[in-house]
């Protein structure tokens, strides 16, 4: 399973790294698929079918939007012409690169093994979820009962960005 | 924004109310089988964002469905908030405390307060994501006219 996980994740980083490359931008749109479809595979190998769902059903909605919009847009990619600036960005990010490889790998040692080993909360959230919320679905027990602010917020910032873009795009209102 | 042909449209017939449906089960068994309210939510938009790209807006007054989708989101979301404050005025003041008899584990009618939850909070998820898609083709049209 390790295998097929890092072949996916692969296919991931290849499409991510296509997209920013892409001329033609309805291309790139479709590159950028590559990463939430491969993302859904790993979540269905990884036993987690809540987040399985919710992720693909995302996906193809954000998907339809996005060629929504480079349909009624241009499909040629803006070319700015060579940044001074980015031989600095690059060493940049490339030492930082270096550094976060090092620091993972030295701390990588300590953790337990591939889906080996859990936290001393998520133990008491698995033994006895069932009896205390009375929901055979973990995740929701969860969800709802024992992180139940978590919640709420979530559904805040939903609200919130439906009102942002209410207000951004309304036309009339700004005349 | 114009719609699609004739077999698009009956296509969309067939599948939208399946799709709906498919999504009003995920909601309803959300303590039961994976899934929940944020899942089935945006399934259930899915149906709808179906319905507005295959007739287009000539056909279906979007104007309305957008101040009543608009209230049903306002609304379902203060029921959220209402059943978890319920729980500070009961017995022991706890906040988002499950105060329903809980039942047997593993059936439809279980788990007290939360197909409650699960169903406001898949509400209000259909009717947010189908403001914001509304929003893309509404307000576009309005700066063409």
């Amino acid at each position: 399973m390790e295998m097929a996980i890092t072949i996916i994740t692969g296919f991931m980083i290849l499409g991510a790294v296509y997209a920013i490359h892409a001329k033609d931008l309805l291309s790139a749109v479709i590159a950028c698929g590559i990463v939430g479809y491969g993302l859904v595979i790993c979540f269905l190998l990884l036993k987690a079918p809540d987040l399985a769902i919710v992720q693909i059903v995302v996906e193809t909605i954000t998907l339809i939007i996005m060629v929504a919009v480079v349909l009624n847009s241009s499909r040629e990619e803006a070319y700015a012409g060579l940044d001074p600036q980015g031989f600095v960005h690059a060493a940049a990010s490339l030492i930082i690169l270096v550094v976060l490889f090092y620091v993972f790998y030295m701390a990588i040692h300590s953790l337990d093994g591939f889906g080996n080993g859990s936290l001393r909360m998520a133990k008491a959230y698995i033994e006895g979820a069932a009896e205390k919320t009375g929901s055979a679905n973990l995740v929701t027990g969860v969800v709802f009962d024992f992180r139940g602010y978590d919640t709420l917020g979530e559904a805040t910032v939903l609200i919130t960005a439906v009102l942002g873009v209410i207000a951004i795009l309304r036309l009339r209102g700004k005349k | 924004m114009k719609g699609m042909t004739v077999i698009v449209k009956k296509t969309t017939q067939i599948l939208a109310g399946m799709i709906f449906l498919y999504g009003t089960y995920v909601v309803i068994h959300g303590h039961l089988t994976p899934g929940g309210g944020f899942a089935g939510g945006v399934i259930m938009a899915g149906a709808f964002i179906l319905i507005t790209l295959a007739y287009g807006s000539d056909f279906l007054n979007l104007k309305s469905k957008e101040a009543g989708s608009t209230a049903t989101e306002n609304i379902s979301i203060l029921m959220v908030i209402l059943l978890s404050v319920v729980g500070l005025f009961l017995g022991t003041k706890i906040f988002f405390l499950n105060f329903l008899p809980k039942g047997t584990v593993g059936e439809l009618i279980s788990a007290g307060t939360l197909p409650l939850y699960n169903i406001f909070v898949g509400i209000e998820v259909t009717s947010s994501i189908f403001i914001i898609f509304l929003a893309l083709v509404i307000y576009k049209e309005e700066e063409l006219t």
